[in-house]
């Protein structure tokens, strides 16, 4: 018995020692198989400073794939690595105005501006859009296909008490959502309108399996479409595109943040290379993008 | 059913081409947990049998502290030392905040009460004259503490598995302090979070298999241990 004691404990033991030894040299690139663009580029970038870079961003960035791609090109150019947390816009945004993060890149332009007022964020800049798209069950059950507006549509769905399934987390799509419920001037919501509390691919799963409707941004929903039993009903209203910011979180006002590596990304964000990728993903898998490039065009958002 | 079938089949794809990005994966879960596992046996044992054997005041108060730290919600522990490590937090100027290190530490502190907890039972449970005996036969206090350790060796491997199971399958802590960064801090388990939410549910069961293979194995080579001489 001593003998089976010793060995598992020899093992746990040498891996949590291995565990212990310093992190710093460990894999600063990924291995052979990512994005071909990181594994053709040499590094050829000095060591930055502080090599560390906390994104904090939403999920459908995440979800959707898109950073798998651009973040392993922003390490090869850069040297940098970037510590992505991917979580609500509420939260990245609350992250970044505490000072928790170095670069934020979200989507709830009403809320970043408010962020930027209170001298949090500096730099913010336009890098894309994509648009929301509001789906459902095939058999729309609030005859919500052909609507004129966005905001008649949450009108049906709210006169048939057919069942919505929200966000409920306070993420850009969230905000977005409240948004488009006030513009149909719904105030009272009653059974139907159920909050699930999860992120964009939990919340799709969640109205697929019950049937309702939910807004949903278009990248996720293409990246999941396989799954859902979910189709678009309205979609290319105004008030449904979804807009896409970056910007470093305020070196002055949180002194601890990387204040450097937050200005690559931004950079990296908008230059012409990058949109470039950004306007192209997806299209291979999907058939259309799931994204489009803005970088330098007006910011009317 | 079909989804099941994939999944298995996957994890066994996954893993005999071993998969860079999955074998770091795994290797990272085994590392961070057994590591947590390592430190709470060190605090958690030592603390255990002491709240045992020990009476003083307060003790009682003590006692319940553990027995309720024993069910803590990994997502509690993850908020608490997220506050601790952020950089506005008291240790944040180290900056551990989502890296490995920060996950050893929230899970050591799931894995404490669950090993002091066991431990102490495991004391407790022992003939309250065996003390008596083992001090009227002259030990040193080393002599009886290793004489104490050696009678409930058992207990205290359950207190192993026990640790272990609880860390190697948490994931609100290692979630929020980990921040699920690829290659560096993705567990297993928040691996399989982040794969149900990007809707590939065969990646998300194929994780899941090799995660229960893992803690399966380990939990195993310590039950054989266990249960070898241990026939009524």
């Amino acid at each position: 018995m001593k003998k089976y004691v010793i060995v598992t404990l020899c093992l746990l033991l040498s891996f949590g020692l291995y565990g212990c030894a310093p992190k710093a040299p460990e894999q600063p690139q990924a291995p052979a198989d990512q994005g071909q663009g990181a594994a053709k580029r040499p590094v050829t970038a000095p060591e930055p400073e502080i090599k560390d870079v906390i994104l904090a961003t939403t999920t459908s960035t995440q979800d959707s794939g898109l950073l798998d791609e651009l973040i392993p090109l922003f390490e090869g150019q850069t040297g940098y690595r970037v510590k992505t947390i991917a979580v609500g816009t509420g939260q990245a945004l609350e992250l970044g105005k505490k000072g928790e993060a170095d670069v934020l890149l979200v989507h709830a332009p009403a809320a970043e501006k408010e962020v930027v007022a209170a001298g949090a964020a500096i730099n913010r800049q336009l890098v894309m859009h994509n648009d929301y798209v509001v789906v459902g069950p095939e058999n729309d059950p609030a005859g919500i296909k052909g609507a004129e507006s966005c905001a008649e549509a949450f009108q049906r769905i709210a006169e048939a008490e057919a069942i919505f399934v929200s966000r409920g987390d306070d993420s850009g799509t969230h905000k977005k959502e409240k948004e488009l419920w006030q513009a149909a001037n719904v105030t009272d919501k009653g059974k139907w309108y159920q909050e699930s509390g999860t992120g964009m691919g939990q919340t799709l799963n969640i109205a697929s399996e019950k049937g309702g409707y939910t807004l949903t941004d278009r990248a996720t929903y293409l990246a999941l479409k396989k799954n859902l039993s979910l189709t678009v009903l309205l979609e290319g209203d105004q008030s449904l595109l979804n807009v896409y910011h970056v910007m470093q979180v305020n070196p002055e006002k949180f002194p601890q943040v990387n204040a450097a590596g937050g200005k690559a990304f931004v950079d990296f964000m908008v230059a012409a290379e990058t949109q470039k990728v950004i306007g192209e993903f997806g299209v291979d898998k999907y058939g259309e993008p799931l994204f489009f490039p803005d970088a330098g065009k007006p910011d009317i958002y | 059913m079909e989804l099941i079938i994939q999944g298995l089949t996957k994890a066994f794809q996954l893993l005999l081409r071993g998969d860079p990005e999955v074998l770091h994966i795994t290797f990272l879960t085994l590392r961070v947990s057994g590591l947590a596992t390592l430190i709470s046996l060190g605090l958690g044992v030592p603390l255990g049998l002491y709240l045992a054997v020990a009476r003083f005041r307060g003790r009682e108060f003590l006692v319940g502290a553990v027995n309720t730290g024993m069910g803590l919600p990994p997502t509690v522990v993850g908020l608490w030392v997220s506050i601790l490590l952020w950089r506005s937090g008291p240790l944040g100027r180290l900056g551990p905040m989502y890296t490995p290190s920060a996950i050893v530490i929230a899970q050591a502190v799931i894995a404490i009460p669950v090993v002091t907890g066991l431990s102490m039972a495991a004391v407790q449970q022992l003939n309250p004259k065996l003390r008596l005996q083992i001090m009227a036969l002259g030990a040193s206090p080393i002599q009886f503490w290793w004489l104490i350790l050696r009678e409930v060796r058992f207990g205290i491997l359950a207190a192993v598995m026990a640790g272990l199971g609880s860390v190697i399958s948490e994931v609100g802590a290692s979630m929020a302090v980990g921040g699920n960064v690829r290659w560096y801090s993705r567990v297993l388990t928040t691996a399989i979070v982040l794969e149900v939410s990007k809707g590939n549910f065969d990646m998300a069961l194929a994780l899941s298999f090799v995660l229960i293979f893992l803690s399966y194995s380990i939990t195993y080579a310590l039950t054989l241990a266990q249960q070898r001489r241990r026939r009524l």
